[in-house]
């Protein structure tokens, strides 16, 4: 044994390695993107791990993998799980024979993300079990116990950690990878292929299996009672840990129900809570999941409290201060007086394009563009390139799922005759999902122009590659697709390149793109600058400056800003050299010079 | 004794390092450590934060408000944001050099530099304050910012840790290849002179 500090998603993904995996694929989303990327760095001979195009294709390839008997992993963050319902809610039936484990990470806030869904709520969809790490350190014992609950039931198992387990860092002690455990190879069989009657019989036998499972997690560790009293708390996730500082502190006396497998809940830890108690206030972030359960175990004879009741918020993250002050209300302690710290006024500090990134030269040559159509719609997509929603860029009008700009342009291109639609799509989004969608708009005829916002990189979940990089996912060489011979086979009859460095070109392509009628793409080419090193020159403004304050209202670079006599200053340390301010500028004030380090 | 450590900055100023480092140092003494980071979307720009909390076994991995001993602020804005989490005992080191939200250069919002700063001093009479960015250049790199607070915060005395712990943690957790440039600027935040406000 050895302790380590590791990060949530770090002790998944060696716990996956104690417990002797060999295939794992995933799809990068924050917040579950360092589970594949430590196991693509740790780099243990006899595992494949790879960054695969989406997330459906990624449940598959793990599905694959288990039903030749290896041990598999699949990891996504919540909203991968819409995309890859489809295969999931079939292989409940199916079945795996090696151990699956799907890691889905929810997102409590949302801090990065579209939606707050419960993938805990999911797993019970799907009839499939769901472990709910509270830190760290049970993230890493929780896997390896998964493994093996999916091969005694050969299920594929949940493993749900939120965005506080994930980005937490706690000591591990980590034990010796075991052997991995070796593939006894593909065996065919019928039940592989899903077919009604199958399904029907399947069926039944996932319903019996809810029993047993409940059954067997009475004697897991992750499912507890501690303390005492006859006043209940069930707390399911990261809400252990606030609970258990919080009841520390008040000195009161509770029954700590801790559920680590909040579907199916427990059986019989669950009716000797309720038995012991005589009410309960359940603590879970999210849906009421354990709630829900509860009450119906509980079937009035004791008082659940929660969401339902109005006792605990229903959305957001929680937080130490939000389940103690539920916790003196619910125990009836006096509540403390607060005083409010009163604070200067601070400024909100919403993410924005970093200095130099090609996105913001890419919408506002598009905005310079569309300057003489009659109107305008931009249809944007997930990824750093959604923050060219802020002013003063203000160039994403829409914003779903991935892969949605193209087709909803499609939409309302057809119900606003009026209206020019143009989809942006990073790279990554266009493997993942854009593709049907421009198959569809050559399909159908539909006027739209797709700009693929092509930064050699999946940036917004911290550069991982995908299938335009030429790299895997452990950085070994891969064939790199090119999305301009992609788009022409798709159809699209008008493509167009361009470095969107170059303004008065990309300007000239997506005007020429957007007067040709039908489906057309220019694809902005030029890589990420968190990516590529820092040139040695940079832009200043020199003294021809007369504050007319035009490159910061226009294109909101985080490295200008107005001095107090309203002169623009650049920030040379964040400077990139892109140049687009030098486009800007009215009188040319702004030049090139050498980067200044001292 | 447990110990709450609170880092605060703007997304790109690297506090995630010197959580890192930290927690590293932590470990080599054979403490238990949980942190906590901002990683995601706000990491182009927004507020993070990372919390950290020695011997903790038992504790929230968010420092709970007035539970911080240590704040270590790469950002004046971002220091006075933290300040619900601190203890009135609280240790504090904080880096003068504003980074104006795009959205305040547009004219929307508000930055009272000033006030922040008033604050600051005259809740923490002890706050060591710095000029981490020209410290930082000074040592070759920008980014080098998060190990001159280390080690403006080590000069101060308020870590828990000695400037060996966490120049021999830092050799865990820097690229080799950069980790000279870090120790220069270990050695120039340690030695860097407190600016008044
Ligand atoms: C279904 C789904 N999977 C994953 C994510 C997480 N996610 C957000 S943006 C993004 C990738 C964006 O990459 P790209 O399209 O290349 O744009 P960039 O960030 O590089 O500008 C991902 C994977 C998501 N929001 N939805
Ligand atoms: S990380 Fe790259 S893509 Fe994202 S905002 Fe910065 S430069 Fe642009």
């Amino acid at each position: 044994m050895t302790v380590k500090v590791c990060m949530g998603n770090e002790a998944i993904a060696l716990g996956a390695l104690a417990a002797g995996v060999s295939v794992a694929a995933g799809y990068p989303g924050t917040p579950s993107t360092e589970i594949i990327e430590t196991l693509a760095h740790v780099h243990r001979p006899g595992v494949s791990v790879q960054w695969s195009v989406n997330e459906k294709a990624a449940l598959e390839v793990a599905a694959g993998a288990a039903y030749a008997g290896a041990r598999s992993l699949c990891t996504m963050k919540q909203v991968g799980l819409n995309v890859a319902s489809d295969p999931l809610m079939s292989l409940s039936y199916i079945g795996v024979k090696g151990g699956m484990v799907i890691a889905v990470a929810d997102d409590p806030g949302p801090w990065s993300s579209q939606t707050e869904q419960d993938t805990r709520g999911f797993a019970k969809h799907a009839n499939l079990p769901v472990f709910d790490p509270s830190s760290p350190e049970e993230a890493y014992l929780m896997v390896q116990t998964a493994y093996e609950f999916s091969e005694k039931y050969s299920l594929p198992v949940f493993m749900r950690p939120t965005t506080r387990v994930c980005h937490a860092s706690a000591d591990v002690d980590l034990a010796e990878p075991a052997e991995i455990k070796a593939a006894d190879g593909f065996e065919r069989r019928p039940e592989w292929c899903i077919f009604p009657a199958l399904s029907y019989r399947r069926h039944g036998e996932l319903e019996v299996k809810q029993y047993e499972m409940a059954r067997d997690f009475d004697s897991m560790p992750y499912n507890r009672i501690e303390g005492k009293g006859r006043k209940g708390v069930a707390v399911s996730g990261v809400s252990y840990l606030y609970a258990k500082e919080a009841v520390s502190e008040l000195g009161a006396d509770v029954l700590l129900y801790k559920v680590g497998t909040p579907y199916p809940l427990p059986e019989k830890t669950t009716k000797d809570f309720l038995a012991s108690v005589d009410s309960v206030l359940v603590i879970e972030e999210l849906d009421p999941v354990v709630e829900e359960q509860l009450l119906i175990e509980a079937s009035g004879k004791v008082p659940v409290l929660g969401k339902r009741s109005g006792d605990m918020p229903k959305n957001g993250e929680y937080s130490f201060e939000i389940v103690k002050d539920a916790l003196i209300k619910y125990l009836g302690l006096p509540q403390p007086e607060k005083e409010a710290d009163a604070l200067p006024q601070l400024p909100v500090r919403p993410p924005v394009l970093c200095a130099g990134c090609p996105h913001r030269a890419s919408f506002y040559a598009a905005k310079v563009a569309a300057k003489g159509f009659k109107k305008a719609v931009y249809c944007g997509d997930i990824g750093c390139y959604t923050l060219g929603n802020a002013a003063p860029l203000n160039m994403v009008d829409t914003c779903l799922c991935m892969g949605a700009g193209i087709t909803l342009a499609q939409g309302i291109a057809l119900a606003d005759r009026d209206a020019k639609c143009l989809a942006f799509i990073g790279d990554s989004t266009f493997f993942h999902t854009g593709i049907p969608g421009v198959i569809n708009a050559v399909y159908q005829g539909t006027d739209i122009t797709v700009i693929v916002l092509d930064n050699h990189t999946t940036a917004m979940t911290g550069h991982q590659p995908h299938p335009g990089t030429g790299k895997h996912a452990d950085g070994s060489e891969a064939p790199a697709l090119d999305i301009e011979t992609l788009l022409k086979a798709c159809g699209v009859k008008h493509v167009s390149t361009v470095d969107p460095f170059d303004f008065p070109e990309t300007v000239k392509a997506i005007r020429e793109a957007a007067e040709f009628p039908g489906a057309s793409a220019v694809i902005a080419k030029a890589p990420c600058i968190a990516q590529i090193k820092k040139p040695a020159a940079v832009r200043f403004v020199n003294d021809g400056c007369i504050k007319c304050g035009r490159c910061v209202a226009e294109i909101g670079c985080p490295a200008i800003t107005p001095d107090s006599t309203g002169r623009a200053v650049i920030d040379a340390p964040l400077c990139t050299d892109c140049g687009l301010c030098s486009y800007v500028c009215p009188v040319s004030a702004i030049e090139r010079g050498e980067r200044n380090v001292k | 004794m447990s110990n709450s450590i609170v880092i605060a900055g703007v997304g790109g100023q690297g506090t995630l390092l010197a959580s890192k480092i930290l927690a590293a140092a932590a470990g080599a003494r054979g403490l238990f450590v949980r942190t906590s980071e901002t990683i995601g979307m706000a990491q182009r720009g927004g507020c993070v934060s990372s919390h950290l909390r020695i011997d903790a076994k038992e504790l929230s991995p968010i420092i709970p408000e007035h539970h911080a001993d240590i704040l270590l602020a790469f950002e004046p804005a971002e220091a006075v944001r933290m300040l619900p989490k601190m203890k009135a005992s609280a240790g504090c080191v904080v880096n003068t050099d504003s980074v104006i939200p795009t959205n305040v250069a547009l004219g929307k919002g508000v930055y009272l530099k000033k006030d922040y700063l008033d604050l600051l001093r005259n809740r923490f009479p002890a706050a060591v304050f710095i000029e981490g960015a020209r410290t930082a250049l000074a040592a070759g790199d920008i980014r080098t910012l998060n190990v001159v607070i280390l080690g403006a915060a080590s000069g101060a005395g308020i870590l828990p840790f000695s400037a060996e712990e966490i120049l021999s943690a830092m050799k865990t957790c820097v690229k080799p290849k950069l980790l000279a440039m870090n120790e220069k600027a270990f050695e120039l935040g340690l030695a860097a002179p407190g600016v008044r406000w």
